[in-house]
C-alpha cells in the first residue's frame, strides 16, 4: 500500500476499546482521590496532559450539557492549581484563564515571584531557567492550602524515573519522593493513608502514552492552547533545538533569528521549552505525525532534561511534579 | 516531517498505523517479567522495545554514548533510577508500553532481587500473564535432573498465588550453550515437573537469547526449534475479564452529593459511584445495600458524564436510587440475597513488610473500598518454596507466603479470590508505619481444611 494516510480516517479507525479502557481507569482514579482525601487539588497548567486530565475530571464529576460554555454542567470536588513561573507563554495563560472561566471552577495560582520575594528562591542570574525552582513554590502552595493530594498529568512513558512511580505516590512531610520506600500498589486497592503534613501525588494517566493522549484529544475535541498546532514563530537554531525567541531567550552572539512553521509538543517554562518544525494543524494531524516521530517528547523539546541522565529523578526526589 | 506519511514510514514506531486499528484486535495484555538478578530481564524488555521499535532516537543516542563504541546495553533502557545504575540491579517495578500490529502491551518489569519481592507482587497483582526468566547458564546441566533455582520457584508460585492467569517460562541465554537444544530440553523437563507438582498454568516454555534477540520477536532459526517466539505467545494470551453473567456486585467508591440534576425536579440526586466487580445493572433493577441490607430500585444509571441504559462488570457506574438510603463509601450494592457476609475467613497471605506478620496484632485491611481493623487469628502454615510443603509457623517474615485465618472488625462480603479478584482481594496496612504490609487472597472455605492445593 502506497496510499497516504488521511488523518481524519486515522481517528475513525482508531482502537476505541483501548481508549475507553484508559478513560475508565483514569476516571476511577479521579473518583478515588475525591473520596479518599479531604483537600485534594488538580494541577492545571494549560499543558496538553493536564487538559486531558481536566476533561477526565469533567467526565468523572459532571454531566454533559451542550448548552454550557464548557460542555459540562456541575462542579468539580476540588480546585485547580497552577504554579506560574512568570516565564509562561502568555497565550497559555490566556487559554488557562478562559478555560477556567468557561467551567466556572476555582483556580489557585502559586507565583514563583512570590517565593523569590520571600527569599525562598534565589536565582543565580536573572535569565536562569525557573523550571527547577517551581518545586519550592509548589511545596509552599501545598503547605499554604494544606492540600493532601495533588492530581497531575504525568505519564510513565515520559521518562525512566516516571516509569517507576506509583499511581498514588506518597510524599513525606518535606514533600520528598522516596523511590525505595514506595508502597506496593496491589490491584486497585490503593493505600492512601497519611499522617498530617504528608501528601500524595496522583497520576490518573500513568498508563497512557503520548500517542494515546493525542488520540484522545482528537476523539474528544479537547481544547488546547493554539501553540500546540502549526503556526509561524521566530526561533533560533541552537544545539539541534529550535529555541523560541522571547524576552527571556534572546539570541546569543552570532545567532540568527528565523521564522519557521512550528508546533509545541509540550508547553512549559519559556526558558526550557522548544517547538518542532511541523505543519500539523489539528490533533488528528498531530497523531499522524506522532506515528513517524523518532525523537522522544522530552528529548526534542526540553533543554533541562539533557543536563544529566538522572536529572528527572533528582528533581522528583526534591518534590518536583 | 510530513502531514500525510506513507504506510512505509508509519509501519515503524509503536506498531505503526496498524496498531491504531480496532478490527480483530485483542485487548491490551498486561504482563510482568520476573527472574533473578542477572537473568537478563531488563535486557529482554529492552529487546522487546528495541525490536518493536518503541525506542526513540534520543534514547538510543544516550545508550550509544554510554556504550562508547561497544555494543549497546539494552538493559539500560529500563534501569531508570540512579541508584540502580550504580548497583546494576533493578530495584523497583517499571512500566513499559509497546504495540505490535495486533496488540498493545503493558510490561511491569519486576525486580528479581530477593528483598524486593514485594515489587514482584505489585507487578503480578494486575497482570494477565507472567514471563518467568530462567537463566540456563546458572543451572547445572550435567545433573540427571536439573535443579531449578529457588527464585524460579518463588516467582512462579507468587504468580500462581496471585492468580496470574498464564505463566510463560522463557529460558534465556541459550546463545551461551554449545548444545542449546539439549540444554533447553533438560531445563524444560525440570520446569514441566515443577509445574505439574505446583499446579501451575503454564501457557508456553520458550528458548530465548535476549542478548542476541533469538526467538524474542523473531522465531529462532535452529533445527531443534519449530515452536513459537516469545512475542507470538504474548500476542495470543487471554486477558482477565470479570464475569458479566453473575449477580451484581458493586463496591461503593464515591458518594456524590452535589451531583448535577438533569430532570429539573429540584431534587438533588445522590450518585453512588463504583466499578462493578461482577454482573450488571440497569434502571428498574432492585438492589440491596450491604451491610445495612436496605433495598431500593435503581432509578438511573450513569457512566462518565452521561445517563446510560445499563452498565456491566468493569464499568465505573453511578447509580441513582429511587429513595434516599444511608449509603457510604465502602458499602456494597448487590443483587438482593446474593452475597454472604462474614467476620472470619481463611486466606493466603503474601507478606511484604520487613516487620513480620504476627497473630493477634491489629492491622488495617482494605476490602473493596472499606477500611476495617483486622487481626490474624491464626497462622496455619507457611509455604516452603522449595518443597511446596506447608510448614508450621508462628509468624510470617518478609517475602513469605502463608495460609492464615483472618478476623475482621465488621462483616465483609468476601468471595474466594479464584471467583472474583475484587471481592477476594484485600491489602494489609501497618497502622503504625502505614506501609502496605501484605496482600490477602481469600481462600474458598472448603479449601482451607486441605493442604494439597498448595
Amino acid at each position: 500500500m502506497n496510499a497516504a494516510v488521511k488523518p481524519e480516517q486515522l481517528i475513525a479507525d482508531v482502537d476505541h476499546a483501548h481508549l475507553d479502557a484508559l478513560e475508565e481507569e483514569a476516571i476511577f482514579i479521579l473518583r478515588e482521590v475525591a473520596a479518599s482525601f479531604e483537600r485534594p487539588a488538580l494541577l492545571f497548567s494549560g499543558g496538553k496532559d493536564s487538559c486531558v486530565v481536566l476533561r477526565l475530571a469533567e467526565k468523572a464529576f459532571k454531566m454533559k450539557n451542550a448548552a454550557h460554555p464548557s460542555g459540562y454542567s456541575g462542579a468539580l470536588p476540588f480546585p485547580l492549581v497552577h504554579i506560574d513561573t512568570g516565564h509562561n507563554f502568555p497565550e497559555v495563560i490566556t487559554f488557562r484563564d478562559q478555560r477556567v472561566a468557561d467551567m466556572g471552577e476555582r483556580l489557585i495560582v502559586g507565583h514563583l515571584e512570590d517565593s523569590m520575594a520571600k527569599g525562598t528562591i534565589r536565582l543565580s542570574h536573572p535569565l536562569e531557567s525557573r523550571n527547577g525552582h517551581q518545586t519550592v513554590t509548589l511545596l509552599e502552595t501545598i503547605e499554604e492550602h494544606k492540600f493532601d493530594c495533588l492530581i497531575g498529568g504525568a505519564r510513565r512513558d515520559e521518562e525512566k524515573a516516571r516509569a517507576k512511580e506509583r499511581i498514588f505516590s506518597h510524599r513525606d512531610s518535606f514533600g520528598q519522593w522516596q523511590p525505595k520506600e514506595q508502597r506496593p500498589e496491589l490491584w486497585t486497592l490503593f493505600n492512601t493513608r497519611i499522617r498530617p503534613g504528608e501528601h500524595f501525588r496522583c497520576f490518573p494517566i500513568s498508563n497512557w502514552t503520548e500517542l494515546d493522549v493525542w488520540l484522545y484529544i482528537a476523539r474528544e475535541n479537547i481544547p488546547l492552547p493554539p501553540m500546540y498546532f502549526a503556526h509561524e514563530r521566530q526561533v533560533i537554531r541552537r544545539k539541534g533545538l529550535l529555541v523560541p525567541l522571547t524576552d527571556v531567550t534572546p539570541p546569543e552572539a552570532g545567532e540568527t533569528v528565523e521564522t519557521v512553521q512550528v508546533r509545541f509538543r509540550t508547553v512549559g517554562d519559556m526558558t526550557c521549552t522548544c517547538p518542532v518544525e511541523s505543519p500539523a494543524a489539528n490533533a488528528a494531524e498531530v497523531v499522524a505525525e506522532t506515528l513517524t516521530v523518532t525523537v522522544s517528547e522530552r528529548g526534542a523539546t526540553r533543554m533541562d532534561d539533557r543536563t544529566s541522565e538522572a536529572s528527572m529523578e533528582k528533581r522528583k526526589k526534591e518534590g518536583y511534579f | 516531517m510530513t502531514t500525510t506519511p506513507t504506510l512505509t514510514s508509519l509501519a515503524a514506531p509503536q506498531g505503526g498505523v496498524e496498531a491504531l486499528r480496532a478490527a480483530g484486535r485483542a485487548s491490551a495484555l498486561r504482563f510482568l517479567t520476573a527472574g533473578s538478578v542477572d537473568d537478563g530481564k531488563s535486557t529482554l524488555i529492552g529487546r522487546l522495545l528495541f525490536d518493536g521499535q518503541a525506542i526513540l532516537a534520543d534514547q538510543l543516542d544516550t545508550l550509544e554514548r554510554r556504550a562508547a563504541g561497544r555494543p549497546i546495553d539494552l538493559s539500560l533502557l529500563t534501569d531508570g533510577l540512579e541508584a540502580e545504575r550504580e548497583q546494576g540491579i533493578t530495584i523497583d517495578v517499571a512500566y513499559r508500553y509497546f504495540a505490535t500490529k495486533t496488540r498493545k502491551f503493558i510490561i511491569a518489569d519486576a525486580p528479581g532481587h530477593e528483598q524486593y519481592t514485594r515489587n514482584m507482587v505489585t507487578a503480578a497483582a494486575g497482570s494477565d500473564a507472567a514471563v518467568v526468566l530462567v537463566d540456563i547458564t546458572k543451572l547445572d546441566l550435567n545433573e540427571a535432573e536439573v535443579t531449578l533455582l529457588p527464585q524460579t520457584r518463588r516467582h512462579s508460585l507468587l504468580a500462581q498465588l496471585l492468580r496470574v492467569p498464564s505463566i510463560v517460562f522463557a529460558i534465556n541465554k541459550i546463545d551461551a550453550l554449545d548444545d542449546a537444544g539439549a540444554g533447553f530440553e533438560k531445563v524444560k523437563t525440570a520446569l514441566d515437573k515443577f509445574a505439574a507438582a505446583a499446579g501451575l498454568n503454564v501457557a508456553a516454555t520458550v528458548p530465548v537469547s535476549a542478548l542476541r534477540g533469538d526467538n524474542v520477536t523473531q522465531p529462532l532459526d535452529a533445527p531443534w526449534w519449530n515452536g513459537e517466539s516469545l512475542l507470538q505467545v504474548l500476542e495470543r494470551l487471554p486477558t482477565v475479564a470479570e464475569r458479566t453473567d453473575a449477580p451484581l456486585s458493586l463496591p461503593v467508591q464515591y458518594v456524590q452529593k452535589d451531583a448535577y440534576q438533569s430532570n429539573g425536579t429540584g431534587v438533588q440526586p445522590r450518585v453512588l459511584w463504583g466499578r462493578i466487580a461482577h454482573g450488571g445493572v440497569k434502571a428498574g433493577d432492585t438492589i440491596e445495600v450491604l451491610p445495612s441490607k436496605q433495598t431500593a430500585v435503581v432509578a438511573e444509571v450513569r457512566l462518565a458524564g452521561e445517563t446510560v441504559d445499563s452498565a456491566e462488570a468493569g464499568d465505573s457506574a453511578g447509580l441513582v436510587l429511587d429513595r434516599q438510603l444511608d449509603v457510604s463509601r465502602g458499602d456494597w450494592i448487590v443483587t438482593p440475597g446474593s452475597a454472604t457476609q462474614t467476620k472470619t475467613f481463611p486466606a493466603t497471605l503474601a507478606w511484604l513488610d520487613t516487620e513480620a506478620a504476627k497473630p493477634g496484632r491489629k492491622y488495617w485491611v482494605r476490602h473493596g473500598n472499606r477500611w476495617v481493623q483486622a487481626r490474624i487469628s491464626a497462622i496455619d502454615s507457611v509455604l516452603d518454596i522449595n518443597t511446596l510443603q506447608p510448614r508450621e509457623a508462628h509468624e510470617l517474615p518478609v517475602n513469605t507466603i502463608g495460609r492464615v485465618q483472618m478476623e475482621v472488625q465488621h462483616e465483609l462480603p468476601v468471595e474466594p479470590f479464584a471467583d472474583n479478584r475484587v471481592g477476594g482481594a484485600l491489602i494489609v496496612v501497618d497502622p503504625a508505619s502505614h506501609r502496605t504490609s501484605g496482600a490477602l487472597l481469600v481462600d474458598a472455605q472448603a479449601a482451607a481444611t486441605t493442604e494439597e492445593d498448595w
